[in-house]
This record gives C-alpha cells, structure tokens and sequence, in this order.
C-alpha cells in the first residue's frame, strides 16, 4: 500500500517538473572536492534572523543551485559567501564558513581579497556606466591584471558569448546593450578577473526567456573552469542547470517570527525525483509555494 | 425624463458646490502667492536695471576706479577682477573639502557620525554671513591684516555646506548596485568610490558649485572686515586686500556723487545678471545630471 504511494507520488513529480539532463551521473560526494564547508551558518539583520543553522559543501566545478520561496534568505545566504552582507550596517552571522579550508567569516579576514576569488553576478544586470570595454577591464586594472589587457577583455566577453555581439563596438556605453547583453557583460566582468567561484543571485530573474537561456548554456560552458552557486526562484531553471541543488524554507516559530531554513540538500536528480522531506516535495510539486 | 435626471453626478450638489469653491479659492490664493513672488523680483530687477543701464557700456567693463574723479571716464573692472580672484579662491578651498565631507558622510560614515555632520554643516549654512567674516577677522586679519586670501576663506566657509549639501545629495542618488557591482570584482571600497561613484556625480556637484559661487558672489558682510580697503587699480595678488562687486557696491551707494550711485545700480546689474545666468547654469546641469544617474541605475 504505501509503495503504491511512494510510486505514484514520484511519478507526478516527474510530470510537473519533466526534468531534462545533460548532466553526467555525479561521483559520490566523497570524491568532489570542497569549495566550501559551511557550518551552522546563522545570518541576522538588526534583531530578525534571516536564517538559522545552514550546514552545507559546495564542491569544485559543479553548479550548486539555491532554491525555495521568496524570504528563506537565499539571497542572504550567498551573499555570506563572498562576504557582501558586510554593506549591511545591522547584519551580522555566526557559525563557520570555510573556504578551501580556511574561515572567511571572520572578522580579521579582509573582505576585498575573498571577493576578489569569489565574484559575483548580480539580480539585476549593472554594468558600470563606462564603455563595454571598460566594463571588463576596470576590474582587470584595480586588480592589477594589466597585461595583455585587450586579450584578457576578449577572452571574457568571448567566454560570456558576447564577443561576437560587442567586438565592433566595444567603445559604446555599456547601458546601451540589451538586458540580456548586459547581464551576459556582468558575467564577462566577474569571470575575466579569474575568481574561483562565481556567485548568481537569480542572474536571470530580469531577462526573457531567450536571454535566460544563453546564460543557462553559459553555465554549461563555463563550469568545467569555475565552481558557480546560482540563486533562483525558478524551480526548471534549478533542474536544467544544476548538478547539487539546496532546498531552503521558511520556518515559523511559537510567536510567529520567521527565518529561513536549509531543508534538503541533494544532487538535482534526487531533489526533483526523490526528495526525502516531505517539504521538498511539496515545492517541487507546486503544492506549495 | 431627461439624462440630467438619471445621474447624479449631475444634479447640484451642496457639498460638491462647496468643494469647488474651496478649491478655487486655494488655487487663487496659490497662485496670489506666486505672482507676489515673482511681482517682487521684478520690481527689484527693473528698477535696478532703470537706474544701472545707462552706466553699462564697455567703459564700464574695462576701465578701473578713480575716487573723487567723477569727470573721469571709470568702470569697476578693478572690482570684477577681484570679485573674480575671491570666488575663484573662495571655489578652490571650499569645493575639495565639500566633496571629501560628502564622500566621507556618505560612503564610510557611521550612522551616528554621518548626522552629527549634516547637522553641522547645515548650521554653518545658517550662521549670518557677518559673523562668518568677523570670525575670520579674528582669525586670520587681526594677525595678518586684510587680504584676498581672508576675505575668500570667509567665503569659502559660506560655500562649504552648499557643496556638501548638493554633493551628499547626489551620491544618494547614485543606486547601491553600482557599488556592490565595483565591490562584486574584488576592488576595495576607495576604488569604487573613485572609480565608479564619483564619476556619477560630477553634474551634480558642478550644479552646487555654481549655485554656491553665484550665493557668495554677491557677498559684501563678510569682505567688509576682511578685503575691503583695497588700493586703486587692478590687482591679481591675493596676498593683499583687493576690490570686489559687492564691496564696491556698498562704497559707492555711501558716496555724495550721483555718477558713483549709477555706477553702484549698474555694478548691481551685472551681478544679478550674472546670478541668473548661474543659476540657468544650474538647472542645466542638474537636470542632465539626474537623468545621467537615473539610466546607470535602471
């Protein structure tokens, strides 16, 4: 009796989600290098937690994906990672997150230089109102990666798939390219200083479907040279790109104040065809959400 | 049955009536308010110009000062030129430090620091301009005796909160993403400030530069105690006291000659002219600038 279920409920999953892999069978996770080991990570701004005890890895040249309802601390959970949360005056976090072994949540840890490893691709696209060239190359020249400074720009864009696109007109403003365009030269600006991780939070959120796509083959691309965690509220765009996926929650407590959770953490494959909680299910399935 | 008396929104009504009235009396009493305003301005500015045009010819503009010669052909031009080294000094002192207060307050200030200093500023915005001079007299001329350079630091203090004020407005303007995009490739804070920032704003603040020169341009309470006893002629030397508009206004309305009153309606004039073609500057700038920040930040 409770196989019948068991099947039935995978079954309807499969419908609702019609997961399409390219992806390689993943190896076991023993074997997957670390990127990051986050421990009983818990994120506060002002006196409002906004998450509580995440414990997760991020392994090399995966695409981890970040998904669940709008307020788990998404958002605010990869912002740790690259330490952008510092901005916020009244934010604060405990717990651990090491990087390739070493702590970078504390204080004594110079924020620039993990940014500097750990780029970033914003919610929505914002190039620096310079020229497209200048766009990918200001970062290059504040870091100090001035030579072959053309080569280093084209190789980017070329590796964003825009050089084609851009090449005759790479003195024009960069707010003069579409959004897709854009969001594609932000991805040519965070990879063209040679960061080890990239982080998206929901990198296609503002874009049509066309645009959402060339930055999913992007991934495809680019994840044999990089490890990337993409934030998104797009559950399809979750199990196209993805090998890991994380599934985070809202929780409540007894007098109804709310923060976000780590509720499953799994290769996509699992997640979208077998997750273990209940509530996991329930948000793939659309039954919630 | 006509259509009048199907719908109500047709039929009078007492309170609707009342609601219109009222609403015409306030758009009659606002608009009262603005002609006031503006009736005022013009009165100032034609009479000022009746009384100055006459004095405005090319002598006027080129030639110097000569007291207690009234047949001679004279100008000011002793005391546009001076005008033109004290707000040129004054700009040079107040603009870089506006600017730095400004990126201080609103890039790396605490909170609690960041209003101690507005509030600050927009008190030295409201202190009289006279004391601001005889605070610069203590300081400075009571030691030194007068000179361009005094006389053009009391302007200076008179300028800074307006740079601040225009500077720390448009840096609000300019969207966090833009930072976090400077921050996101790995370049410290100062970098992006320099680099990405405060390239946004340069409109901005050349638009509160210019009101701030055309503010002080017209000066004359703090010069009175600081650059006011200047020799005749046309001095470029900021070392000694040196003549300036308002300064000569305010001497030749006090004098017995009527020649040396046109000249004071017409040296009038040409700094409210110049005040009006500053402030048209202004808005010029200010609205490109808007626009400028408003697309980088879509």
């Amino acid at each position: 009796m409770s196989e019948m279920k068991g099947e039935s409920v995978s079954s309807t999953i499969e419908a609702a989600v019609r997961v399409e892999t390219k992806r390689q069978p993943l190896p076991p996770r023993e074997r997957l290098q670390q990127v990051f080991d986050i421990r009983d990570l818990t994120a506060i701004y002002g006196s409002k937690p906004a998450l509580k005890d995440v414990s997760m890895e991020v392994y090399k040249n995966l695409v981890t994906a970040v998904i669940g309802p709008s307020g788990c601390g998404k958002s605010t959970f990869i912002r740790c990672l690259n330490r952008m949360n510092d901005l916020v005056p009244s934010f604060r976090q405990t717990g651990t997150i090491r990087y390739h072994g070493q702590d970078i949540s504390g204080r004594d840890v110079d924020p620039v230089a993990v940014r500097r490893t750990i780029g970033m691709v914003f919610q929505r696209p914002n190039p620096f109102p310079k020229s497209i060239h200048d766009n990918v190359a200001w970062g290059l020249k504040v870091l100090g990666m001035k030579d072959n400074l053309s080569d280093r720009v084209e190789r980017a864009l070329t590796q964003a798939a825009l050089w084609d696109e851009v090449k005759d007109r790479l003195k024009a403003s960069a707010l003069s390219l579409s959004g897709g365009q854009q969001q594609r030269l932000c991805i040519a600006r965070a990879i063209a200083v040679e960061p080890d991780v990239v982080l998206m939070d929901e990198p296609a959120s503002a874009l049509d479907p066309i645009a959402t796509q060339a930055i999913e083959q992007l991934l495809h691309e680019l994840k044999g040279q990089y490890s990337f965690v993409i934030v998104t509220h797009n559950m399809q765009q979750a199990a196209r790109v993805a090998d890991m996926t994380a599934f985070f929650s809202i929780s409540r407590g007894e007098e109804g104040e709310r923060w976000g959770e780590l509720i499953e953490y799994d290769a996509t494959e699992k997640i979208f065809t077998a997750p273990s909680d209940r509530r996991t299910e329930d948000y793939v399935t659309g039954r919630f959400g | 049955m006509s259509a009048v008396e199907l719908s109500p929104l047709h039929r009078p009504q007492d309170r609707l009536r009342r609601r219109r009235v009222f609403n015409r009396g306030m758009e009659a009493l606002a608009w009262l308010a603005a002609a006031i305003a503006v009736f005022f301005l013009g009165v100032v500015v034609w009479s000022v110009a009746q009384r100055g045009w006459s004095q405005l010819n090319l002598d006027f503009l080129t030639k110097s000062q000569v007291q207690f010669e009234p047949a001679v052909p004279q100008g000011l031009a002793n005391a546009f030129a001076g005008s033109l080294v004290l707000v040129g000094l004054a700009t040079a002192m107040a603009l870089p430090f506006g600017i730095l207060i400004a990126v201080y307050v609103n890039e790396f200030a605490p909170r609690p620091i960041r209003s101690a200093i507005g509030l600050t500023l927009d008190v030295l915005a409201g202190v009289p301009a006279i004391v601001i001079g005889f605070f610069v007299y203590g300081l400075i001329v009571v030691a030194h005796g007068q000179s361009a350079y005094a006389g053009a630091f009391a302007l200076a203090v008179i300028m800074l909160p307006f740079v601040y004020r225009a500077t720390v407005e448009v840096l609000a303007l300019v969207p966090n993403s833009l930072r976090e995009a400077g921050l996101g490739v790995g370049a410290p804070r100062w970098r992006t400030t320099l680099g990405i920032v405060l390239p946004q704003t340069i409109g901005g603040v050349l638009t509160g530069t210019t009101l701030a020169v055309a503010r002080v341009a017209g000066e004359t309470a703090p010069l009175l105690f600081t650059c006011s006893l200047a020799p005749n002629g046309i001095h470029w030397n900021p070392s000694g006291a040196i003549q300036s508009v308002p300064v000569a206004v305010f001497e030749l309305s006090d004098s017995a000659e009527p020649s040396d009153h046109a000249r004071a309606w017409a040296a009038a004039l040409v700094l409210i002219l110049f005040i009006l073609v500053a402030s048209l500057t202004a808005r010029w700038l200010a609205t490109r600038s808007k626009r400028k920040i408003m697309r980088a930040g879509r």
